[in-house]
């Protein structure tokens, strides 16, 4: 390590435009990146994160966001003063960037190889020659196989996680001193974001890299960094060494953030073995098909085969998957937003499978649900109240007792009952969740079916949306069906756990029991991904 | 809605077509009060200039006031217009809405039978339903109604189809509201700001079609319009000008201010299109 760091943030203020919820994004922050080290910048949305990378990268939305004061040294030059095709030089030659989507941070109508010679010609280049066995040892690099096969690929045939490992080759396709990966492994499943990790972690330690990480998963920086910097509100609020913000964090808000954060660890729980079965899920199949036109060219999807279940009262079951696993195809044929081709779904005996509309409209009240996204799941055009009062209202309740029903949920979810006359784009994301579970509470059902309700919150917010979940299954004795891909949060809340692999349940168990000893090698390999468990444990005691 | 109309007014184009638009509906509005007698009214001697005898605008062939032809035929047109684009809306909407929200085989037969509409020349349907239903106001607000509704039934069913499948709509499902009220009350509020846009240019474009009936004389033979006043006229065209030109212009200019108010709907209701626009 030398002593002029590679990288040095002084003193960097971002301005936003007028009328932004405060006056800047990034608000006098110092940062240093050391060669041969991995710093992780951790915030939650809005903390300045990614505003702190795109000024290295010089890639801020102008002229409406710009930096106003401050300096970024890339080994004493400075960038922000630097004329823009200075910039672009330093750029994939000196810089390298990866971004949290590669779906579409890659070019959708150029080849693998394209893309990634285009880099190397722009800066270095090379013959063809040379350039053919450049790009292999790059592919074979990130740890892709059969780099002839995949350098003529188109991206849409890749998978997300191949995908992450094109944008990294091509990060690195000049060997660049320093990588700055923005929320690398948040778009990718759990299995996959531990290779990539691995990988990010593999090729820093060969080329001495510094790598710059942005993230606002604990997981991933007890997995990967050797520095933290915490972000909020625009400030860092802490540095430090990982051990050292991780296990005796000093600022307060570091430490409601690292509290904050799920526990892998069951805490095991009285099984409801005696309380009536409320909903049972027998030989569930759901098979979707692309018709052609021409004979035997449709394609065929088996999302879920065969898959059976029960849920008992008040009893909390979840259905733990990557993407792709068939969870919320289930939790969707559950509800009968989809219908399943085969199998029967018992709610308190009665199989709605083969009811039609009309007949199913009496048992829609017994099973409700909560959606992943909270800003598509509230329509924008209606006031929060009559959100909440149209279940009952479709049911028959008089509007007025319908009204005075969702104020009282209003307040069970934590809200003021001023938010009843409000509309949803005036909630923030935590906050629209809950009027999503007054709405489906408003039934009075006895089932909840929860899809991913916290995945796309910060995991504050989150913590807060976990809780009111458990307050309110408790309070009114509900049966829940909690998907989600995180195992960390079905840990936390659910009394049994059910791993779908490929369509079909391949371990159901109680929590404890699951986590403590796996039995089915997916699951094992699916604990095994959750990062920083050497981490989370510890700080646990 | 403040915003809405504050960001219709950055737009300078749609406010002067609002202003034009105004000053149409003015004129029809108060036709009865300015013109009195009937446009079919012989009022003086025939071919006046315009200004001559107190003819602002001259006299047509047979000696009928061009002044009050003009305000009258704007009653005529405009009513015939707004009407029938409230007849392709109703179809437009209901179509689209039922072929986007259910999807499968119901969605095939709906547009398959949009598709059929489309691939006739729309003003050769126009005639010919026109002919075989006699000219009469009613059936000229229906024909024009039944040629103009495809492409907002393709507009609306595309809305629908995203919509269907958003979480928001999926919630009302389970809840168990009834299809006319998930249709009525959840979707098409959130797909109106396109079928709101095109419907003004529509209203443009049934101006221009009603105009183009009346100068072939397939228009209402009771009622005053500025078509028919073009096409009694243009044998004289030589002769007297103003008989056909001051119908024309008076088409020309509600049509570009129709399309203006219809472009400036536009930007304010996307927000994000206007931006890049640069309006």
């Amino acid at each position: 390590m030398s002593d002029t760091p590679l990288l040095a943030i002084e003193n960097l203020a971002i301005a936003l435009p007028q009328g932004a919820e405060r006056p800047l994004a990034v608000d006098n922050i110092s940062l240093t990146l050391a060669r041969n080290e991995i710093l992780c910048i951790v915030g939650e949305s809005g903390s300045g994160k990614s505003m702190t990378a795109h000024a290295v990268m010089g890639l801020l939305p102008q002229p409406h966001v710009r930096a106003t004061a401050g300096r970024i040294l890339y080994q004493g030059e400075d960038l922000l003063a630097a004329r823009p095709d200075r910039l672009r030089a330093l750029r994939g030659h000196k810089l390298g960037m990866i971004f949290q989507e590669p779906m579409t941070a890659l070019h959708p109508i150029m080849r693998v190889e394209a893309q990634i010679t285009e880099v190397i010609q722009q800066h270095a280049p090379l013959g063809s020659t040379a350039l053919r066995a450049r790009v292999t040892e790059l592919l074979l690099a990130v740890g892709l196989p059969d780099p002839d096969r995949l350098r003529s690929a188109w991206p849409h045939r890749l998978s997300g996680g191949q995908r992450q490992r094109v944008m990294i080759a091509m990060a690195l396709a000049l060997g660049p001193d320093i990588l700055i990966a923005d929320e690398p492994t948040t778009a990718l499943d759990v299995t996959t974001q531990a290779q990539i990790l691995a990988l990010i972690r593999r090729i820093q330690a060969e080329r001495q890299m510094g790598v710059m990480l942005i993230t606002h998963d604990f997981g991933v920086v007890a997995e990967v960094a050797d520095r933290v910097a915490v972000m909020q509100h625009g400030r860092i609020v802490e540095t430090g060494p990982v051990a050292q913000i991780l296990s005796a964090p000093q600022h307060p808000y570091t430490q409601s953030l690292i509290a904050a954060v799920p526990r892998l660890l069951a805490a095991p729980r009285p099984p409801p073995e005696d309380a009536p079965v409320v909903l049972q899920a027998e030989q569930v199949r759901k098979t979707f098909r692309q018709r052609s036109w021409i004979p035997g060219r449709g394609t065929e999807v088996a999302a879920v085969r065969d898959v059976s279940l029960a849920l008992r009262r008040g009893e909390t079951v979840g259905i733990v998957g990557e993407s792709g696993s068939g969870k919320s195809t289930f939790a969707r044929c559950v509800v009968r937003l989809l219908n399943p081709d085969s199998g029967a779904i018992r709610l308190h005996g009665t199989d709605i499978v083969p009811l039609g509309r009309a007949a199913l409209r009496p048992h829609r009240r017994r099973i409700q649900m909560v959606f992943q996204d909270p800003y598509a799941s509230l329509n924008p055009r209606r006031r929060v109240g009559d959100i909440i009062a149209a279940g009952p209202m479709a049911h028959g309740t008089p509007r007025a007792e319908a009204e005075r029903r969702a104020d009282e949920l209003l307040a069970l979810v934590g809200l003021d009952a001023a938010a009843a006359t409000r509309y949803p784009h005036e909630f923030s994301g935590g906050q629209r969740q809950r009027i999503g579970l007054a709405r489906a509470l408003a039934m009075e059902p006895d089932v909840l079916v929860a899809d991913e309700p916290v995945s796309a919150l910060d995991v504050s917010v989150q913590a807060q949306v976990l809780a009111l979940l458990a307050e309110v299954r408790a309070r009114l004795n509900l049966s829940m069906l909690f998907i989600t891909h995180d195992l960390r949060v079905a840990a936390q809340v659910c009394d049994r756990v059910a791993v779908m692999y490929r369509g079909e349940i391949v371990e159901l168990r109680p929590t404890a029991e699951l986590f403590a000893r796996p039995e089915h090698p997916y699951v094992r390999e699916l604990l095994a991904a959750v990062p920083g468990q050497g981490w989370l444990p510890a700080i646990q005691g | 809605m403040r915003d809405f109309l504050r960001r219709f007014a950055r737009n300078k184009g749609a406010l002067i077509g609002a202003a034009v638009l105004a000053l149409v509906v003015a004129l029809a509005l108060l036709a009865p009060f300015l013109f009195p007698e009937d446009p079919w009214e012989i009022t003086g001697p025939p071919f006046r200039r315009p200004g001559e005898m107190g003819f602002l605008l001259g006299t047509d062939t047979l000696g009928r006031d061009v002044a009050a032809g003009i305000a009258h035929g704007a009653r005529v047109t405009l009513l015939l217009s707004l009407v029938s684009t409230a007849v392709a809306l109703s179809i437009g909407v209901v179509l689209g809405a039922i072929a986007g929200y259910h999807g499968g085989w119901v969605d095939d037969l709906v547009m398959r039978f949009t598709e059929f509409f489309q691939t006739i020349p729309n003003f050769i349907l126009l005639v010919v339903l026109v002919a075989i239903f006699t000219p009469s106001i009613t059936s000229i607000v229906v024909a024009i109604g039944i040629v103009s509704w495809p492409p907002l039934a393709r507009i609306v069913r595309g809305e629908f189809l995203t919509l269907r499948s958003r979480e928001f709509v999926q919630a009302a499902e389970v809840l168990g509201q009834g299809s006319g009220r998930i249709i009525f009350g959840e979707i098409l509020p959130n797909a109106l700001s396109p079928v709101i846009v095109s419907a003004s240019l529509m209203v443009a474009t049934a101006v221009l079609l009603e105009s183009a009936l009346s100068f072939l004389g397939l228009g209402d033979p009771n009622l005053m319009s500025w078509g028919y006043m073009i096409g009694a006229s243009r044998t004289v065209i030589r002769q007297a000008w103003w008989i056909s030109c001051f119908p024309g212009i008076a088409i020309a200019l509600t049509v570009l201010a129709l399309n203006l108010v219809g472009e400036g709907l536009s930007d304010a209701l996307n927000p994000r299109l206007a931006r890049k626009r640069g309006a």
